[in-house]
């Protein structure tokens, strides 16, 4: 079977960091309709060995794509860039992950008074995100030294809204 | 007499096409099981009209066995020997029995060696959980064989949704211990959700309120075009009905001004007049209190306003764990469209008021809870059967808990999250602690804590041959495989040196494979011949279903997908197995069959991979998206 082409080819898409995520859960349906060990309930164990890898391949790959970060990542991948654990990072965006870290501590402080401002924390925080991802499509592939720090940056943004659902988690005592 | 049945003029299926097909609700108070039968889908009763089979098993001093009603009319005079809730120890491990063992009235063995912990039972039999399952799956399957007038050919047993791997292949091992064959563990919310009906046209998130009688889980789904993606699940382990009678029991034993100790015999009794109190309460507003257990005497009313007031922080902590369940799932409570009842316990109106509230929509009822998730399950063990034919179903479950390996300081690594879609492959490199190591210990565990001593040890096994390099040079690809029943399969490889390891995920305290086959040998009580016998005929029902698939397949893709080279090669193979058919030999024809299974191996890949292709392609966008 062949396990080794991209989820770009296996969803019939051009490779690109812009996808229409309800078609795109559209098409994963459709696959799955073909591929799942369902469909061969009752089929021979060749059937359900290979419906069960087809259908794991495209659980990874709806997963990938689904996910802007993962997206971008996996089309690093597909350029030969492998994503490093502890890279070196521009100071300036440093330094401002550390104002938004300690804003962030201050709203917590505050108890459930500080949830609207936690929401306006939210959405600022998406809004560089949505900058980063920006920055993302305006260098991928022509730049991918670029396209590789805009993922970096990506990384610790995606941190951060995962520590703003905890906070938020945190007030509301759930 | 049973009259004999026939169908409409035109709509007559050849009844040796029909299989016979079951839903089982293997249920930790109550078994049920459901099937079509006349066309119709019910939920199967037994000779005396009885649809609920509890879930009790009695032994007895002869070796006999007792199931359902009469074993737990029996049970008190006779504990010891009963087992009852027998769901909560599958896949549990020594210290989970040891435990719940307190709260049980059975004798508990442990093997030294860490196996699976055992029950003593009347003549020193010692049963397992799993064989216990098994019996209660055999007396529904008896009655279904009976009901349908012939041998099951598939059953789909329904398991909770957060159910851990080691609890659904116990859940497995006891239906091929029952001699079943299990076309799928169907997550139980996933069958309440099919059993509306709600798969057909109705695109959205569904809530399902399951409030059982010690258990209480919320699940939220998403549905679209028939395919069902379990999103998030959660609950409270300690929340049922149980809790509720428990409420209006201390509620007499506060007004009564009753001072002295209560005893377990006045307890158990308060709880039996406090159920019937409750299941008054769903349809009077108000009832009659009139309480003599044993010195303690009460007489009253309880109105339901007082009584919802009494369970109202229980149905609070039902509503926060459906709050909880909303976010993990990341959806809007807008986005939640329907919200499906489960359980005896949600008979109960004021459970039914806060959950229309939180959902902000009618819950749907219709109906019975207690019957619901058999009826579902046995509405997919049709479609899977191949009983309906353009069926457009597909239910697609997530893992239920994360799976991981231990590492360095005992914490546990997550390989797969939970949540992720299933079935899921995934692979992870780990490197050695100290120079020259040449083995290392794979342990697998699952849960969501960072201590592996908070998660649950599913397998332990070496990879060993590792060769002898600085510690952090080689590297140990270790893969985790999960099917759509959320059953695991692990193995590992040094990746410069190709050694491997690989272990099929049977918990410490699962069933062995030889085990099982020592069971079911037992369990026919065969003759030796007997017994090859039945593996002969196997063998030739095997083999013929393999043939059939190749030559169904080679009639349809033959000619588009392989060469006339190709094509005369599994042929030859074909011609071969069917020389060996008659053989008496059982291992002749399963070499036989199995060299074609390999032959057609590349052949079934590429119709996998045409079929994959073909699903998006021919279609216009326009079409897809309809």
């Amino acid at each position: 079977m062949d396990l080794k082409q991209n989820f770009f080819e296996l969803f019939q898409r051009e490779p690109g960091f812009d996808v229409d995520l309800d078609l795109l859960a559209i098409q994963y349906r459709e696959l799955q309709k073909t591929a799942h060990p369902d469909r061969f309930a009752t089929g021979t164990d060749q059937e359900k060995r290979f419906a069960a890898q087809m259908a794991a391949k495209i659980n990874e790959g709806y997963d990938t794509l689904k996910h802007p970060l993962k997206r971008a990542i996996y089309l690093l991948e597909q350029s030969s860039i492998q994503i490093e654990y502890n890279p070196t990072l521009d100071p300036m965006f440093l330094m401002e992950q550390i104002e938004l870290r300690e804003e962030m501590e201050d709203i917590g402080d505050a108890g459930e008074e500080g949830l609207p401002r936690l929401d306006e924390f939210r959405l600022k925080t998406k809004a560089v995100l949505a900058g980063l991802e920006a920055e993302f499509v305006g260098a991928y592939p022509a730049s991918l030294g670029k396209a590789e720090q805009a993922v970096y940056k990506m990384q610790f943004i995606h941190k951060l809204l995962s520590e703003v659902k905890l906070l938020e988690e945190k007030i509301l005592d759930y | 007499m049973a009259l004999l049945q026939i169908t409409e003029p035109g709509q007559a299926l050849d009844p040796h096409q029909r299989k016979r097909a079951a839903g089982i609700d293997l249920g930790t108070t109550n078994s049920l099981i459901a099937s079509y039968r006349g066309g119709e889908l019910m939920t199967l009763p037994d000779l005396d009209g009885e649809h609920l089979l509890p879930s009790v098993v009695r032994y007895l001093s002869g070796g006999g066995i007792e199931v359902g009603k009469v074993a737990l009319t029996n049970a008190r005079q006779d504990s010891i020997n009963t087992v009852s809730s027998v769901k909560r120890l599958m896949g549990r491990g020594v210290e989970d029995v040891r435990t719940l063992g307190e709260q049980l009235p059975n004798t508990f063995i442990v093997d030294e060696d860490g196996g699976m912990p055992l029950i003593e039972v009347a003549g020193g039999q010692r049963v397992s959980p799993v064989e216990v399952s098994a019996s209660i799956l055999k007396a529904l399957a008896n009655r279904a064989e009976a009901s349908l007038a012939g041998a099951l050919d598939g059953v789909v047993i329904t398991v909770p949704a957060y159910f851990d791997d080691a609890q659904r292949q116990a859940t497995k091992d006891a239906a091929r211990l029952a001699n079943l064959n299990v076309l799928r563990l169907l997550n139980e919310p996933t069958a309440a959700a099919v059993a509306y009906g709600l798969d057909s046209g109705a695109e959205g998130v569904v809530a399902i309120y399951d409030l059982g009688g010690g258990t209480f889980d919320i699940s939220l789904l998403r549905l679209n075009q028939g395919v069902f993606e379990v999103l998030a699940t959660g609950g409270d382990s300690a929340l049922g009905g149980d809790d509720f009678d428990q409420a209006i029991a201390e509620w007499i034993i506060s007004e009564s001004g009753y001072t002295e100790k209560i005893s377990v015999q006045q307890f158990r009794g308060l709880m039996t007049d406090a159920r019937a109190i409750k299941e008054q309460l769903s349809t009077a507003d108000s009832v009659a209190v009139n309480i003599q257990e044993q010195g303690l005497t009460y007489s009253s009313t309880l109105t339901r306003d007082a009584f919802n007031d009494l369970v109202a922080p229980l149905i609070a902590r039902s509503v926060k764990a459906c709050r909880r369940a909303v976010r993990d799932a990341e959806v809007a409570l807008d986005d939640i469209f329907s919200v499906v009842l489960v359980g005896g316990s949600t008979r109960v109106p004021a459970v039914v008021d806060a959950v229309g509230q939180f959902f902000h929509c009618q819950p749907l009822n219709s109906i019975d809870p207690d019957r619901v998730v058999a009826l579902g399950a046995a509405i997919q063990a049709n479609v899977l059967v191949g009983n309906k034919s353009d069926d457009e179903m597909l239910l697609l479950d997530v893992l239920p808990l994360s799976l991981g390996l231990e590492t360095i300081g005992g914490l546990a690594e997550k390989v797969i999250h939970r949540n992720t879609a299933i079935p899921v492959s995934k692979a992870q490199e780990f490197t050695t602690y100290k120079d020259g190591q040449t083995a290392m210990l794979i342990h697998v565990v699952q849960g969501e804590r960072e201590l592996v001593s908070d998660c649950r040890s599913l397998a332990r096994f070496e990879l060993r041959g590792i060769p002898p390099m600085v510690a952090g040079a080689a590297k140990i690809g270790v893969l985790f495989q999960v099917d759509a029943d959320g059953l695991l399969s692990v193995s590992a490889t040094e990746l410069g040196s190709g050694v491997q390891a690989h272990v099929e995920v049977k918990p410490s305290y699962g069933l062995s494979e030889t085990e099982i086959t020592t069971m079911l040998k037992a369990s026919f009580e065969y003759a030796a011949q007997d017994v090859e016998a039945r593996s002969l005929t196997e063998a030739r029902v095997d083999a013929e279903r393999v043939k059939d698939a190749v030559i169904n397949a080679l009639s349809i893709d033959g000619e588009r997908l392989l060469t006339l080279e190709e094509r005369a090669a599994i042929q030859a193979r074909i011609d071969a197995l069917d020389a060996v058919m008659d053989s008496t030999r059982g291992r002749d024809i399963t070499n036989h069959m199995e060299t074609l299974a390999k032959a057609t191996d590349e052949f079934a890949a590429r119709r996998m991979d045409d079929s994959v292709r073909s699903a998006l392609s021919g279609k216009s966008l326009a079409e897809v998206e309809r």
